[in-house]
């Protein structure tokens, strides 16, 4: 089983085509705070045009953008059996708004990060927990290794695709890097509360 | 001071182990350079000119003698036998080796310390007020609510990976000697019938675009201390820019935002994370505080000095720079300098010299040292009686320079001597400047002011907010010196003037020269450096350096 999946601290067989837009590149650059978000390039990907031509895998279970889910919604529920959304890093959490029906009708919800050092991502999840209140499988993509996994988990993130030739299984012990955390979490009191 | 107990001691120690575990995997090239840096830049590491260089993490300033022993051992085993004292009250070994570095960690993990979080796109080291406990001024003790933020801000999941660094200082007297306005997040404590509440300034900070921070949040209750900064940290993580580094920190967020819009958004934030699990309430702030409870002090009388020592001039200078008053009746405060022209560079100080501090404060000062942002050192807690001892042993160590405060007390970052990002040297401008003051009434007559040097427009040596301020820049590939006038710290915080265009590193002695000519020729009576320059402007000063 070649699998980069972590789910509960096992490697799990990744039954999810992740669908992935291909991006022509526009140099767009944008002031600081303005409604648009960064990449960590600076660009503003990918274009309404990108996910319009965006590749639709023959697959049962998929994980789709959210921007390609909000445009061809109809024709992509005819056609897989399970759907799961992810974001990039640089998108708002309000596009969830935007959904036609509750957010925890789907399974899996993904964050998606181009760059190593990209740490939007723990915040979109803490938002995506606590704002949008999602309880299923919260996962996260891209550029991902041993050493945010830590975080990530205190973040709310449950699954861990593991950027490729990279070990997935010693990446499983960063899970584990500490055995006590001085700050609370959504799911954890913070240490004092314990002292 | 904070006692570690053995959960405090199992997080360095794992973090010890995740670093060996990130180093290994490094060298055995299983991470990329670009993946092993910020990951070490977040245990202290950078690779310097010529070594590593490793920042070791000393929370608000506040040093036990051991500790500051076994920072002496690391100087001698792994370095080449001294350390230098940073402006944000840490210290820097300036020589380690690559492999060496898990063993220093192991070995400041078991004096309950550590590098964790002294560099590198995250919540760096707390700073605050040096004098905290027990200073005369003071409205709220700081270094409890410095170890609450410490604890917390410690392995933040949600801020591990910010956009730029991020600077937190803390300020609970009427003078403001931890430069709230030039911090990413400065609190001001106070105190209303009982209850103890921040003001919140934000955005401030120096590097490429000196800012003051602005005020974002008045009278915040201190339970909601930690989620409001979760708010603004929040905030600034998702839309702080990520595109170029010279604009990533939260001041240029602010900045283009405007702090109205800014804190609308912290304030929606905060309306789902007021009631995070972070909320603290008094029993932890009762908990922490009993870790800073006060020493043992006597019952004394105050001593006067200037009859009980008449003939000992040497010993009242000192006394009147490098000491001042404490809290409690016949007590004072003593400052360390490690400036002078026994010092190699600012802010250094030589292992042998550690330990006799250290031995000084076990002796004198309840075994306890703080350093400063004007990379010195404190001894909080001195009997008055204990002076002309403590003085007399200074002289032997060579740490009794008795400059504290005045011109050549200089703020000064390594420089082009030691770091990769300097456009010039900046320790051999300090000793060129240094050598200009052999003669020490003229030192004292000149009186109370500051002079801040940086190597590079990052700043690290303060130069926009020194009376006098001295930055290194780049001209067609040499060293050149820009000279600001005005800049001040504190509770009337201001950026300098530059006063027109540098200077070679030769020109520096007689630039400064002309400048101070020029305010002891105008001053009214007693008027310090700063008030002159703020009735008088730039312009004769201007006119007197350039007329040569």
């Amino acid at each position: 089983m070649k699998t980069q999946l972590i789910i509960n601290n096992e490697l799990i067989n990744n039954e999810w085509a992740l669908v992935v837009p291909e991006i022509s590149i526009e140099n767009v650059k944008k002031q600081a705070g303005k409604v648009v978000q960064f990449k960590t390039t600076g660009e503003e990907i990918p274009s309404h045009e990108d996910i319009e031509k965006t590749i639709l895998p023959e697959a049962s279970k998929v994980l789709l953008p959210l921007k390609l889910y909000l445009l061809k919604k109809v024709e992509l529920k005819k056609k897989y059996s399970e759907i799961g959304l992810w974001i990039y890093s640089h998108e708002e959490i309000n596009l969830f708004k935007q959904l036609d029906k509750d957010i925890n009708d789907f399974p899996v919800v993904g964050v998606m990060i181009e760059k190593f050092a990209d740490g939007r991502i723990f915040s979109l999840g803490n938002l995506i927990r606590r704002k949008l209140k999602y309880k299923n499988d919260m996962r996260a993509l891209g550029d991902i290794l041993k050493d945010q996994l830590f975080f990530l988990k205190r973040s709310g993130f449950t699954s861990f695709l593991i950027k490729e030739g990279r070990d997935p299984i010693d990446a499983i012990k960063g899970l584990n890097d500490f055995t006590y955390s001085y700050q609370g979490t959504l799911n954890e009191p913070p240490l004092w509360k314990k002292r | 001071m904070y006692k570690y107990d053995h959960i405090d001691n199992q997080i360095v120690n794992e973090r010890v182990n995740q670093y060996q575990d990130q180093l290994n995997r490094f060298l055995k090239k299983d991470l990329t350079e670009e993946e092993f840096r910020p990951l070490r830049l977040q245990n202290g590491l950078y690779i310097q000119r010529h070594a590593p260089m490793l920042r070791v993490a000393i929370p608000y300033g506040l040093l036990s003698s051991s500790q500051l022993r076994t920072l002496a051992d690391i100087a001698d085993q792994y370095d080449r036998g001294y350390g230098h004292f940073s402006t944000r009250q840490n210290i820097q070994f300036n020589w380690p080796k690559l492999e060496d570095t898990p063993h220093i960690l192991r070995k400041l993990a078991e004096s309950e310390m550590h590098a964790i979080q002294t560099s590198g796109n995250c919540i760096r080291n707390i700073t605050t007020d040096p004098y905290a406990g027990v200073t005369p001024d003071e409205i709220i003790d700081t270094r409890y609510v410095a170890e609450i933020i410490r604890q917390w801000s410690t392995f933040h999941p949600e801020f591990a990976l910010l956009p730029r660094k991020f600077k937190i200082s803390i300020s609970g007297s009427k003078q403001d000697r931890a430069l709230i306005k030039t911090h990413d997040i400065g609190l001001e404590l106070i105190q209303d019938n009982a209850q103890i509440f921040a003001n919140i300034y934000v955005g401030g900070g120096l590097g490429r675009t000196p800012i003051i921070g602005q005020l974002i949040k008045e009278k915040l209750p201190i339970e909601d201390l930690l989620t409001y900064c979760e708010s603004i940290i929040r905030v600034y993580n998702l839309y702080g820019r990520r595109d170029n580094m010279y604009k990533a920190r939260i001041k240029i967020l602010v900045k283009s935002l405007g702090v109205e819009e800014f804190r609308k958004q912290v304030e929606e934030d905060w309306e789902y994370g007021a009631n995070s699990p972070n909320k603290i309430d008094q029993s932890e702030i009762n908990r922490i505080k009993k870790f800073f409870t006060e020493p043992d002090y006597k019952a004394l009388s105050a001593i006067d000095f200037k009859n009980t020592y008449k003939s000992e001039l040497h010993f009242l200078k000192w006394i009147d720079r490098n000491t001042r008053p404490h809290k409690i009746q016949g007590y004072r405060s003593v400052t360390i300098s490690l400036k002078g022209k026994k010092q190699q560079a600012p802010g250094d100080i030589l292992s042998e010299q550690m330990r006799d501090v250290a031995d000084l404060a076990d002796k004198y000062s309840f075994s306890e040292i703080r350093s400063t942002h004007e990379q010195n050192l404190v001894l909080a807690d001195v009997e008055e009686s204990h002076l002309f001892e403590i003085y007399n042993q200074l002289i032997k160590t060579n740490l009794a320079e008795a400059n504290i405060g005045l011109i050549t007390d200089m703020i000064c970052c390594p420089g082009g001597d030691f770091c990769s990002l300097a456009n010039a040297k900046s320790i051999p401008i300090a000793k060129s400047i240094e050598q200009l003051f052999d003669d020490y009434d003229y030192l004292y007559e000149l009186g109370s002011m500051t002079l801040n040097i940086s190597g590079c427009m990052n700043a690290c040596g303060h130069h926009h907010v020194g009376n006098i301020g001295i930055l290194g820049v780049d001209k067609d590939g040499s060293e050149w010196y820009q000279v600001t006038l005005g800049g001040q710290q504190g509770v009337d915080a201001s950026l300098g003037k530059v006063i027109g265009p540098s200077f070679s590193a030769e020109e520096i002695p007689n630039v400064i020269d002309l400048v101070l000519k020029t305010y002891i020729e105008v001053r009214l009576d007693e008027e310090l450096f700063i008030d002159c320059f703020n009735r008088i402007g730039i312009e004769p000063f201007k006119e007197r350096v350039y007329q040569h």
